[in-house]
């Protein structure tokens, strides 16, 4: 709990500002608290925390995957191609895509675990090769799904109604399947403990017999595949995608959600709670721009400002219950 | 010999190198059912290598292990638990985001496919941490336990995979003298179940009191064993060390007025014991010790690499406190470390610039180059540095001219107090004798050195004088007419003062 206090103290300050700011004089009522404003935010919030899940699997290993957006491109682009170009059903186009995403990782994995290259390098690479890739691919031409999926895209743009007004976004029930496996998987398989143990001190790990090669490899594969799945979604929401921008800058995105939760880069460090909390404040941050004008040109700056502040309210209130408990 | 079973553990011939450096040479090793085999040798004997070796840790380069009978092949530490053999570490690391069931159990977790099951795991736990002893819960975090602690965690950990070979690497140096007596009781048990259990240890007296057989190793290879009966303190360090090779003549300098006076420095490692010693203009003087006697911890203290706690260092008549390394250098003392890649040198950069790095100087705000060059040319023909050129880049030369630049670079700085940590580690024979004649021409030009070394033919061939600790203490000093290797390991081994 003590690890999420800082996170969740910060969200919920950020939201009361927000909400209390948005208050318009004309309507008299709070523009942020609207149905169509929180169920936009729900749905943000399931799109970017699948991601921020990818990522949190590597870094708990210790590693890092910055290929995440440019894999969130890939699915982007070659599931409109698959749907709509080569005419495939969704149910053979969704599964291909994400095995293919798997593959990346795969590849990842052995760079990472085989050659011993640095996760840095191996998926910085990965970044520039697989965006340029696309381009070529597409042609730098946008692709969408035309009417071909108009089914599959209720996947990313579907409600289940709760009211009249308001309905519960689909993606972030996708977001929940995605958190409770997850949660599953850290606290009560093998599998998540050999993670957690050998992100702490892989040595260690590999001196009580476990197959820490196997194990590491395998935490790429599942971001590449949580990336692709992100992507998926992405892509049926906006119904675009433009190789060179779709998916940009979302590895970072994706990295401050788990960091900003509570999963430490060091490794061996992280729960799901505190990823759900750490990922809430990314969608919020827009409407929190909203107050300061129509300006998004200082999106990147609040963004950047929050993130570094959470990061500082995790520090204070770890070193204050450090004090306390001794 | 006639037709007995096969030996439970027999390792024989093996070998192993590290990059040049050979850690064993020809080894045999053989281990009964029930039986407590004592392992004694200097440190970098190949004790450690050879128990990592059995355990799986290291892959040897020649020999075979038999279990048995029958040669196994044990790639990883994975399969060598999985044939009964299990390694107890002298440190041992944890995952300490664990807790005490999820570390005992890890890497051969109770599972119901792939699902774990914690409850049994937390319940079988609290057993074999009530067999070693053990005061923790089950669902406690590793991060909480103390030293001690871990030690019987990994004890623990090693009764649970129920091993045939049980192997403690030190088991008892971070163990107060009740969980060592639980801990002695342990091993008699397990004896008499017929488990084979290896003991590495300094300890002298912890030797005789456990084990049937004690076996010798020395530069790599087997250097004889005793029976129990005939374990004695003497006959156990002339396992250990049992040369008695010449050394050099040398003739000591006649020792000046004292250059550097250190009362009362108590370190952060070992806060109870206070040392007190000087060292004099044209003396060098050896700190001898066994691993983790705290002889690195009083150098760094001394450079201001780690902060003291307490103590006054004096250096030619100024007193320094709560110094760092400039202030240390500025003084006259400075420090050759043992980890000359890590903390000795700028692997990535040029033998100038490495040279020069203490002792920079400006000309204006720009860097004096014309300084840089003639100090790099100068030292590199004055100590016969084999670089190409000035240019080179130091991670390229060998071991003994990259130790030349780590001295020529503090030569620079003209100090009055020269600290070495272990001066000739991974430097080839010619390299060593030329380093031992610098120091010496060092020192009888005026200056007053201060070497750790854990090689006692190293100590003996360099020191006009030897300190020796144990445990943080200042255990006895020898001057020349009394060093040798059996007088400074009977220090060496003495027992902790309470």
């Amino acid at each position: 709990m003590r690890r999420i206090a800082g996170i969740g103290a910060l969200l919920v300050v950020i939201a009361v500002v927000t909400a209390l700011g948005s208050y318009d004089a004309e309507t008299q009522r709070f523009t942020f608290l609207s149905a169509y404003n929180l169920e936009n935010l729900l749905q943000r919030l399931g799109l970017y925390g699948v991601l921020s899940f990818a990522a949190a699997f590597v870094i708990v290993t210790g590693g890092i995957d910055l290929s995440i957006g440019a894999v969130v491109c890939v699915a982007g682009c070659v599931l409109p191609w698959l749907l709509r170009d080569l005419g495939w059903s969704p149910l053979a186009a969704v599964p291909a895509v994400l095995a293919g995403c798997a593959l990346i990782g795969a590849f990842h994995g052995v760079l990472v675990v085989g050659l011993r290259l640095q996760p840095f390098v191996v998926t910085l690479c990965g970044l520039l090769l697989y965006r340029g890739a696309m381009r070529g691919f597409t042609g730098d031409e946008t692709m969408g799904f035309g009417d071909s999926a108009d089914g599959l895209r209720w996947l990313a743009t579907g409600k289940l109604p709760i009211t009249a007004e308001f309905g519960l976004p689909v993606p972030l029930l996708v977001l929940a399947a995605v958190a409770i496996t997850t949660w599953v998987v850290w606290t009560r398989t093998v599998w998540g403990r050999h993670l957690f143990a050998l992100g702490r001190n892989q040595e260690a790990a590999r001196l009580c017999g476990v197959p820490t090669a196997r194990i590491e490899a395998s935490a790429y594969v599942v971001c590449s595949l949580l990336a692709g799945l992100g992507g998926c979604l992405f892509v049926l929401d906006v119904n675009s995608a433009q190789a060179s921008s779709f998916g940009n800058f979302y590895e970072l995105y994706a990295i401050a959600g788990a960091v900003l939760g509570g999963v430490a880069l060091r490794g061996g460090e992280g729960s799901v709670p505190g990823i759900v909390l750490g990922v809430a404040l990314l969608p919020l941050l827009p409407n929190t721009i909203r107050l300061l004008g129509d300006s998004d040109r200082l999106e990147f700056a609040v963004v950047g400002g929050v993130i570094l502040l959470g990061a500082v309210a995790d520090e204070g209130l770890r070193r204050w219950f450090g004090r306390r408990r001794r | 010999m006639t037709a007995a079973p096969a030996p439970l553990l027999a390792a024989r011939g093996i070998g192993k190198a590290f990059g040049g450096v050979v850690a064993l040479a020809d080894v045999d090793f053989t281990l009964q059912r029930g039986e407590v085999v004592a392992l004694v040798g200097e440190n970098g004997a190949g004790k450690s290598t050879l128990m990592k070796v059995l355990a799986g840790v290291h892959r040897p380069d020649r020999g075979e292990v038999r279990l048995d009978g029958a040669v196994v092949d044990l790639p990883d530490p994975g399969s060598a638990q999985r044939a009964g053999i299990a390694l107890i570490p002298q440190e041992p690391s944890l995952c300490d985001n664990l807790t005490v069931a999820g570390a005992l159990f890890l890497g051969g977790e109770l599972r119901r496919g792939p699902w774990l099951r914690d409850g049994a795991m937390a319940e079988q736990a609290r057993l074999w941490l009530q067999r070693v002893g053990l005061d923790l819960a089950p669902n406690q975090r590793v991060a909480v336990a103390s030293p001690g602690q871990r030690q019987l965690l990994a004890i623990a950990r090693a009764l649970r995979l129920q091993a045939r070979v049980l192997i403690f690497d030190e088991p008892t140096s971070s163990l107060t003298a009740v969980e060592t007596q639980r801990l002695f009781a342990l091993v008699r048990e397990l004896r008499a179940q017929g488990t084979g259990i290896v003991w590495i240890s300094h300890r002298l007296g912890e030797v005789r009191e456990i084990a049937d057989r004690a076996v010798g190793l020395r530069d790599g290879r087997n250097s004889g064993e005793l029976p129990r009966e005939r374990v004695s303190h003497e006959a156990l360090v002339g396992l250990m060390v049992g040369r008695s090779l010449a050394t050099a003549a040398r003739v000591p300098h006649e020792a000046g007025a004292p250059v550097l006076r250190v009362r009362g420095l108590r370190t952060a490692a070992f806060p109870r014991h206070a040392l007190d010693f000087v060292v004099r203009e044209r003396e060098v003087v050896g700190i001898a010790g066994l691993l983790g006697a705290g002889r690195t911890e009083v150098l760094r203290a001394l450079f201001g690499a780690d902060r003291a706690l307490e103590g006054t260092i004096e250096v030619g008549g100024r007193s320094l406190v709560g110094h760092g390394p400039a202030a240390a250098a500025a003084a006259g003392l400075v420090l050759l470390p043992e980890d000359r890649q890590q903390q000795g040198l700028l692997l990535g950069m040029s033998v100038a610039a490495n040279l020069s790095l203490p002792t920079l100087r400006t000309r204006g705000r720009w860097l004096d180059r014309r300084y840089e060059r003639t100090l790099a040319d100068a030292t590199v023909r004055d100590l016969q540095i084999a670089a190409r050129s000035p240019e080179q880049v130091a991670g390229t030369l060998s071991g003994g001219n990259q130790q030349k630049v780590v001295l020529g670079k503090w030569l620079a700085a003209a100090p009055k107090v020269l600290l070495l940590d272990e001066p000739t580690r991974g430097v080839d024979v010619g390299a060593r004798a030329e380093i031992y004649a610098r120091l010496h021409a060092l020192a009888a030009s005026g200056l007053a050195v201060l070497f750790v070394s854990s090689d006692l033919e190293e100590v003996l061939a360099l020191a006009d004088r030897t300190l020796v600790l144990a445990h943080g203490r200042l255990a006895g000093e020898l001057d020349r007419a009394r060093m040798s290797e059996e007088s400074i390991m009977m220090l060496a081994t003495a027992a902790e003062v309470p």
